[in-house]
């Protein structure tokens, strides 16, 4: 039964699927645990941040394509469900066009992105990718009619997912209204996703973008077209960023282009899936919720070791609270130097 | 492969084609000149990492980090320079930019040596690795500059002598777009010279085209790479204090910023031609002054409407290098 | 007897995930020209490459003139006086005809004396000498390949098929060049398809099969023996070209 629901996909590590199991079950009782709104907003974020990092690593780690461009699907999707609910009013329609209007535009640029750069080499596709995930962030920040510039869009919600809403008194001492139903509605959602993701990357497709990423011409020889796989698996993989980014919009009722469609975004998820480990989807889980804890509660403890430092010029500034990248950057280089794989290859070799 | 001019032709039709639809020739002149001298900035940046890539297959995703730091650099000794930079004589001003810009140069160089050494040098021809290394190498680099020179932009003067504009009739062409033109040129005619009249320019020319044919000739590439990376990363240095004194301003994103100029020059100019980076430069810096004077909301969009018509009608950039 | 200028005891290379020679042995005396003949795909051109040090030896040792030279870097191989012109040319042809000759001439300004003779072997090469190598045609390209492996007096040449797609007159340039070669300064190791121009040229043999050397001997031996040279090198080896 769970072999099936994981595809056959087990973390094979005992402390692999420990750490799996704690953020299964501790964002399920997240809301009874931590209440409070910061900590939903951390569980939430954590949820989506999840499904964007696995989608990337689909690229990354399953196909060996580097894009620079997945932040940009992700903004889609956000903006998508965020400009309809704005425009056609809090229902659920909006969601529904929104969502599916963002799916096919992602589906689309990817297919057109894919078709025209992904038969020449990995460094080109890059390259192109960041040009064009440029482009579109100042696109978005200039159409300020349709997406609000700089400042975004703030929108209502459904009904149903406000905090007015209640549908019931409360349960261990938490409120039972909209936010909780729309933290119940993103986590199932990522964890469907997550599934899903797990499904196709097992699937012969996995094996045959798996072939591809270690021997493209090897794979060509025997007859795959590895342009049409590539371009498929990237398509996916910007399909679920942009449901990736449905979700957020769906949950924060404000989409601008810091949080959906920024080069720091990108730098995130490309953080989360190198140090979780390339390749192995379980990576992208445990990167991404070891980062979003990273941004909400590294800075506590680098603000101990900056008060410690003070006086110390230089030193002090290594650790000031908002230089928690810093640190996560030399860890993600000392990653693709000496643990290709990760902190799940890691976990696996001890077994 | 005889001398291909086609390329070469698109700037003058450019310049041209835009006369009419701007309407007003001294406005036509101004955003002429601002796209000249943008282009040229943006191509000092871009050479190095151009050549880089043609030697030795590796591409920086970093290279913004030296743009940065020539701008941080430059900055800094221009503000401890500051009586100088607002006297009012040209010599005490060029007194003040000089250091300021060799300052740049230096620490990028240096900086360069270092890269390549600890972040590329470990993963020569796995590209995946080396995009993923080198872009954690700009994001460390990008933390770094924040805690030395602080989290905020630091905003920086042009010195006296080069602020205003010299006026013909109603033609106003900023001074310090002229500097930055002459300056451009100057680098790129000593980059023409070395590469087409010396030893070492036919080094690097034929290790671009076969590096491995290079090495059975007795020559040891690696040298040269590193030689290369040193200078290319000086030279984003000096493109990036020239960017700072354009904007004024010095923040630590700056390098990434341009740098996605510099990736689709490079690009549109074919990956490994210095000639090609000329002219996808100068192609960038013209149109971005154009469309921003025409349609100021896609004006940054419009790099990419470029790019993406200069590689449907050559797939390889303008100047494809022939390789192996 | 004196120790042979090159020599490769069991020499082992892969590429990828390919294992091409399994174990090469063959001597190359000073002086003389060897030529190196097998059928397409035994690993002639390999072991040229691993020789200069293109691709790894896995492994096994490579000597040149008393010095192991297995796997040292390439330029350094070079500059022990080891020129190599592979198969494919590889002529810098966005440089002219003089500059990929001035690279190649890695001591210093070119000895007049010794281009004019270059020119009057491949007289080619001074009509176009300011032009750019890739507009070349193929023999001229050939020419331009081995004058810069000749351009400086150097101890080996290691040439890949010389005569592949030559026109004859051209070919018989390219043999009295290698004479002049072999009886003066240099010695050569040759890989060729065209059994007559190895048949006119070669002084020893050594023939490869599948990785390995099958054989090595005289060249006068080896073509009078018809049966050893169907069973090495197949049929109508003598009438291809």
């Amino acid at each position: 039964m769970l072999r099936s629901i994981l595809s056959d996909d087990l973390p094979r590590s005992r402390w692999l699927a420990l750490a799996l199991v704690a953020i299964l079950v501790g964002l399920a009782v997240a809301p009874f645990l931590f209440p409070g709104a910061k900590s939903l907003n951390v569980a939430a974020k954590i949820c989506v941040f999840i499904v964007l990092a696995a989608s990337f690593d689909l690229l990354l780690g399953y196909t060996g394509i580097v894009s620079f461009a997945h932040t940009m699907f992700f903004g889609i999707g956000a903006y998508g469900v965020a400009i309809s609910l704005t425009r056609m009013g809090a229902g659920w329609d909006a969601v529904a066009v929104g969502t599916v209007a963002g799916l096919l535009l992602a589906i689309v640029l990817a297919t057109v992105i894919g078709l025209f750069s992904l038969r020449v080499r990995t460094i080109f596709f890059a390259m192109i990718t960041l040009a064009v995930a440029s482009a579109f962030a100042i696109l978005a920040s200039q159409l300020s009619d349709l997406t609000g510039g700089e400042d975004g869009l703030n929108y209502r919600l459904p009904a149903a997912l406000r905090a007015s809403f209640s549908f019931g008194d409360t349960l261990f001492g938490v409120r039972l209204n909209g936010r909780l139903l729309d933290y119940y509605l993103v986590y199932t959602a990522s964890l469907a996703l997550i599934l899903v993701l797990l499904r196709i990357v097992n699937s012969p497709f996995g094996s045959v973008l798996m072939a591809i990423r270690e021997n493209p011409f090897r794979a060509e020889a025997i007859g795959y077209r590895t342009v049409v796989y590539r371009t498929i698996a990237s398509c996916i993989a910007a399909a679920t960023a942009a449901l990736a980014g449905a979700l957020l919009a769906l949950w924060s009722s404000q989409t601008n282009p810091d949080t959906t469609l920024s080069f720091d975004i990108m730098v995130d998820i490309l953080l989360m899936v190198v140090i979780g480990g390339m390749g192995t989807m379980y990576g992208a889980v445990i990167g991404a919720v070891l980062l979003v804890f990273a941004q909400n509660y590294l800075q506590d403890l680098l603000a101990v070791a900056n008060k410690a430092l003070l006086g110390v010029p230089l030193l002090a500034n290594l650790f000031h609270p908002d230089r928690w990248l810093l640190w996560l950057g030399v860890a993600f280089i000392l990653c693709v130097y000496f643990f290709p794989a990760g902190i799940v290859g890691r976990l696996r070799q001890k077994r | 492969m005889k001398r291909d001019w086609l390329p070469l032709l698109l700037i003058p039709a450019l310049m041209i084609g835009a006369l009419p639809l701007i309407g007003s020739p001294a406005s036509w002149v101004t955003l002429t000149v601002a796209g000249l001298a943008m282009g040229l900035m943006i191509f000092i940046m871009a050479s190095g990492l151009t050549l880089t890539f043609g030697l030795m297959d590796v591409l920086n995703f970093g290279h913004g980090a030296f743009i940065a730091v020539g701008a941080f650099v430059a900055a800094s000794v221009m503000l401890a320079l500051a009586p100088w930079m607002t006297a009012d004589s040209i010599w005490l001003n060029l007194a003040a930019i000089g250091p300021a810009v060799l300052a740049a140069m230096v620490v990028s160089g240096v900086l360069g040596l270092g890269f390549e050494r600890v972040i590329v040098r470990p993963v020569y021809g796995q590209h995946l690795k080396q995009i993923l290394v080198t872009t954690g190498g700009l994001i460390v680099a990008e933390q770094l500059l924040k805690v030395i020179w602080g989290p905020d932009q630091i905003t920086l003067s042009r010195p006296t002598a080069l602020r205003g504009a010299f006026l013909f009739g109603d033609i106003a062409i900023e001074k310090y777009r002229v500097l930055a033109v002459v300056v451009g040129l100057v680098v790129f005619a000593a980059l023409a010279l070395t590469l087409n009249r010396t030893r070492l320019g036919l080094l690097i020319r034929a290790g671009v085209e076969n590096g491995e044919m290079v090495e059975a000739l007795g020559y040891r590439i690696r040298r040269l790479f590193v030689g290369v990376f040193v200078v290319g990363s000086a030279l984003a240095g000096l493109g990036g204090a020239m960017w700072g004194l354009y904007q004024e301003t010095v923040t630590a994103a700056i390098g990434a910023q341009v740098a996605v100029l510099v990736f689709i020059v490079i690009i549109i100019g074919g990956l490994g031609s210095v000639g090609g980076c000329f002219v996808g430069a100068l192609l960038v810096g013209l149109t971005a002054n154009y469309i921003g004077f025409l349609a100021p909301k896609v004006a940054l969009g419009s790099n990419i409407l470029l790019m993406a018509l200069v590689l449907l009608w050559r797939p390889q950039g303008l100047y494809p290098v022939a390789k192996r | 007897m004196a120790e042979p200028l090159l020599s490769l005891r069991g020499v082992q290379t892969h590429i990828g995930h390919y294992h091409i020679l399994h174990g090469v042995e063959f001597d190359v005396a000073e002086g003389g020209l060897t030529m190196l003949l097998g059928r397409n795909g035994a690993g002639k051109t390999t072991t040229l490459r691993t020789i200069m040090g293109m691709w790894r030896a896995a492994a096994g040792e490579i000597r040149f003139d008393g010095r192991d030279i297995t796997n040292m870097p390439t330029p350094d191989i070079a500059r022990l006086g080891i020129a190599y012109v592979p198969e494919s040319m590889a002529i810098f042809a966005d440089l002219t005809v003089q500059e990929n000759l001035v690279l190649a001439a890695r001591s210093g300004p070119m000895d007049q004396k010794r281009l004019d003779w270059i020119f009057g072997r491949f007289e080619a090469l001074k009509r176009f000498w300011m032009l750019p190598a890739g507009l070349l045609s193929g023999g001229q390209k050939q020419m331009l390949a081995v004058a810069r492996a000749i351009i400086e007096p150097r101890r080996l040449l290691l040439i890949d098929e010389p005569t592949k797609g030559l026109a004859p007159a051209i070919i018989a340039n390219m043999i009295d060049a290698f004479r002049e070669l072999k009886d003066g300064e240099s010695t050569l190791l040759v890989v060729e398809q065209n059994f007559a121009f190895a048949r006119q040229l070669g002084d020893s043999v050594a023939v490869m099969d599948d990785g390995r050397v099958a054989h090595q001997g005289g060249m006068a031996a080896f073509a009078a023996d018809s049966a050893l040279q169907q069973h090495l090198l197949g049929l109508g080896m003598d009438t291809h070209q």
